[in-house]
C-alpha cells in the first residue's frame, strides 16, 4: 500500500465510519476494514473499479460525486476520504463543503503543483509537468483545478474551514506543514495531506 | 395450462388477510428448491421471479420441459452457486404454476377466473413468508430477484426487516411508472379484447383468449429489449425470403420472433393470471405505504443491500434503482450499487451478461464468507 493511504490510516482511529470518495479499487477501504475495523462505505465513478471493490466484500456505490454526495445525510460519517481527486472536479469548491457536510471530518490530499520538479519541469523544459502524482500529458489529464500546497492552505483558511493536521509528503518522508514553514513545504512536497473539519 | 405432476407444494394453513380485504387460508404455495439447507440453516436464499416467471429457477423446468427462467445466474458453480446455497423460490398467489391462483376452483368447485381476489406485491411476500416456517429457517442469508422479483424482494425486507443478512433487488422499482402501468394496461386490454376471454370465464385450452394472451406477451416483449439490441440481432433482415412479400405475413425476422415469442407463451401461461400479476406490479408503491417517505420501508433493517441496474434498460431505468440506493443512504443503510453495462434491454439479468453475473456471485460469496 502507498505511503500516503499509510499517513491517512494512521489519522483515523479503530471503530469509525469512513467514506472513500473516489475510492478507486478500494486498496484504503480494505486496509481500513481489516486493520482498523473500520465501517467503510466507498464511492467510484468507474464501473470497473466498482467490479474491483465488490470482488474485496467491499460497499461501494458507483456514482459521481459532484452529483451523489447529496444523498448522504449532514454528519453521517465520521471521515470522508478524498485522495488526490479534487483537482478533477469540475467545481471542486462545491465538493469540499458536499465532503465537510456529509463527514464530521475531511481528509483531502493534493498532488502539490508548487513541487521543486513541477517547477523545474515548467521551467526549463518549457512543457506541462509530468511527475509521479502527475503523471498525465495535458491533453489527457483528468486533473482541471491544478493547485500547490500553498493555494490549497490558503483556501481553507479563507473558508474558515478548521485545520486539524496538515502534513507533507516527500516519498517516504512525511513532515507537519505549518504557516511559518509553509514556503519550504510548497516546495519539497510533492503531496499534501489536510484534515480538516467545518 | 400446467399438470400437477412434478409440482411440490406447501398448503398455507395460517389465514393471510389480503390488501383488497379479503381473507384465504388453506392455500397452496408451489416451490422448488436447489441445492441443500446446512445444519446452521444459514445458507437459504429466497429467489422471487418476475411477471412470467415460476418457481423452477434453473435446470429443466419439469412442466415446460424448458431451461429455468435463471439458468444463467443458479445452479453448481454459478453466481448463485447451489454447491453453496439453497435456493427456495415458489410460484407467486395469482400465478399459474401451482400457487393459489385465477385457473383455481372456489369453494363452490367453480374455476375462479375474475372472481379471484385481486392481490399485491404485499400479499405475495406475506404468503411466501410461510416458506421460513416450512423448512425452520429462522434468517435467511439472501433474498433476491430482478423485475416484479425485485419488488418482492423490498416489500419483503420491509415487512420482515430482520429475516434476511442481504438483500439484492435487481432492475426494479419502488413504484410502477405511469409507463411501467401504461405497458401493463395494454397487455391487459389485448387479453380482455380477445372474444374466448368471456369476462374471465373461459375453461379449457382450447378456448382460452390465447390470441389476446400472444398479443400481450409480444407488445411486453419489446419492452424488456432494447433498441440497440433489437436492431444489433434482427435490423430490417427478412424472414426466409428474398424480398418484400408486399402483404402482412411475418416479412421481416423481428415479427416472426415476437409472433414466435407470443405463441410459446400461451402454452404455458394463463390469461387471468396476466391479468392479476400486472395488476399486482401496477399497484406497488412502496413509499406510498410510508406516507411517500421510501426510507422508512427499510428503517427496521440492519440488512446489507446490494443493488444492481442496466445501462439499456428503459423499462426499469437506472434512476429509479439509484432512487432506492438514496433512500437507503439517508438512513444510513449499509447499500452497495452498481450499473451494468449492457445492450440487452431489461432482461439483461436473466441473460449471460458476464458483469452481473460476477459482482452477483462476488457479493454473496464475500458476503458468506463475513458470516
Amino acid at each position: 500500500m502507498k505511503n500516503e493511504f499509510q499517513v491517512i490510516a494512521d489519522l483515523i482511529e479503530k471503530d469509525k465510519k469512513v467514506l472513500d470518495v473516489g475510492c478507486a479499487d478500494g486498496t484504503l477501504m480494505k486496509f481500513l476494514k481489516d486493520n482498523k475495523n473500520i465501517n467503510i462505505r466507498g464511492l467510484e465513478i468507474s464501473k470497473e473499479k466498482v467490479q474491483e471493490c465488490i470482488a474485496k466484500g467491499l460497499t461501494v456505490i458507483e456514482g459521481n460525486a459532484e452529483k451523489d454526495l447529496k444523498q448522504f445525510p449532514d454528519k453521517s460519517f465520521d471521515y470522508v476520504v478524498l485522495s488526490q481527486t479534487l483537482q478533477a472536479f469540475l467545481n471542486p469548491e462545491l465538493v469540499l463543503d458536499e465532503l465537510l457536510r456529509v463527514g464530521k471530518k475531511a481528509i483531502v490530499t493534493i498532488p502539490n503543483f508548487g513541487y521543486w520538479k513541477v517547477r523545474f519541469h515548467l521551467l526549463f523544459k518549457g512543457t506541462m509537468p509530468i511527475t509521479k502524482t502527475l503523471p498525465d500529458e495535458w491533453f489527457n489529464t483528468p486533473n482541471l483545478h491544478m493547485c500547490t500546497i500553498k493555494d490549497f492552505f490558503h483556501f481553507i483558511k479563507s473558508k474558515d474551514i478548521k485545520i486539524f493536521k496538515s502534513l507533507a509528503l516527500n516519498n517516504l518522508n512525511t513532515s507537519i506543514i505549518n504557516e511559518s514553514n509553509l514556503g519550504v513545504k510548497n516546495l519539497f512536497a510533492d503531496l499534501g495531506i489536510f484534515l480538516i473539519e467545518k | 395450462m400446467n399438470t400437477e405432476k412434478n409440482i411440490k407444494t406447501l398448503i398455507v394453513k395460517k389465514p393471510l388477510k389480503l390488501d383488497c380485504g379479503k381473507t384465504i387460508k388453506d392455500f397452496p404455495l408451489a416451490y422448488e428448491t436447489y441445492g441443500s439447507l446446512n445444519s446452521k440453516k444459514d445458507n437459504a436464499i429466497l429467489v422471487f421471479h418476475a411477471l412470467t416467471g415460476d418457481q423452477f429457477v434453473t435446470g429443466i423446468n419439469p412442466v415446460t420441459n424448458k431451461e429455468g427462467w435463471w439458468s444463467y445466474a443458479v445452479g453448481p458453480g454459478k453466481a448463485i452457486d447451489t454447491n453453496k446455497y439453497f435456493v427456495i423460490c415458489s410460484n407467486v398467489i395469482g400465478g399459474c404454476m401451482g400457487s393459489y391462483g385465477p385457473s383455481h376452483k372456489d369453494p363452490d368447485q367453480k374455476i375462479f377466473g375474475t372472481n379471484f381476489p385481486v392481490i399485491t406485491i404485499n400479499d405475495m411476500v406475506n404468503a411466501q413468508y410461510n416458506l421460513l416456517d416450512h423448512f425452520g429457517i429462522d434468517k435467511l442469508f439472501s433474498i433476491t430477484g430482478g423485475s416484479m422479483g425485485g419488488m418482492q424482494v423490498l416489500q419483503f425486507i420491509s415487512n420482515f426487516p430482520d429475516k434476511s443478512k442481504t438483500v439484492i433487488p435487481i432492475a426494479t422499482t419502488s413504484s410502477h411508472s405511469a409507463q411501467n402501468i401504461a405497458f401493463n394496461e395494454l397487455g391487459r386490454q389485448a387479453i380482455t379484447a380477445d372474444s374466448n376471454w368471456k369476462d374471465g370465464n373461459y375453461t379449457s385450452n382450447e378456448t382460452n383468449p390465447g390470441k389476446g394472451l400472444a398479443v400481450a406477451r409480444m407488445a411486453a416483449h419489446i419492452t424488456y429489449l432494447s433498441k440497440k439490441g433489437l436492431q444489433e440481432k434482427f435490423g430490417r433482415k427478412l424472414q426466409e425470403r428474398e424480398d418484400l412479400k408486399f402483404g402482412f405475413d411475418a416479412d421481416f425476422q423481428i415479427e416472426s420472433y415476437l409472433r414466435y415469442q407470443g405463441s410459446v407463451f400461451v402454452d404455458r401461461f394463463d390469461a387471468n393470471s396476466y391479468l392479476y400479476i400486472t395488476r399486482a406490479m401496477d399497484y406497488f408503491d412502496l413509499a406510498k405505504q410510508f406516507k411517500g417517505n421510501l426510507s422508512e420501508a427499510f428503517i427496521n433493517t440492519k440488512a446489507k443491500f446490494f443493488i444492481i441496474s442496466f445501462t439499456s434498460d428503459w423499462l426499469y431505468p437506472t434512476q429509479e434503482n439509484k432512487d432506492i440506493v438514496i433512500a437507503l443512504n439517508s438512513i444510513g443503510a449499509d447499500v452497495g450499487f452498481v450499473e451494468i453495462k449492457s445492450d440487452k434491454g431489461h432482461d439483461s439479468f436473466l441473460l449471460d451478461v458476464p458483469d452481473f453475473l460476477s459482482a452477483l456471485k462476488n457479493f454473496l460469496d464475500r458476503s458468506y464468507e463475513e458470516n
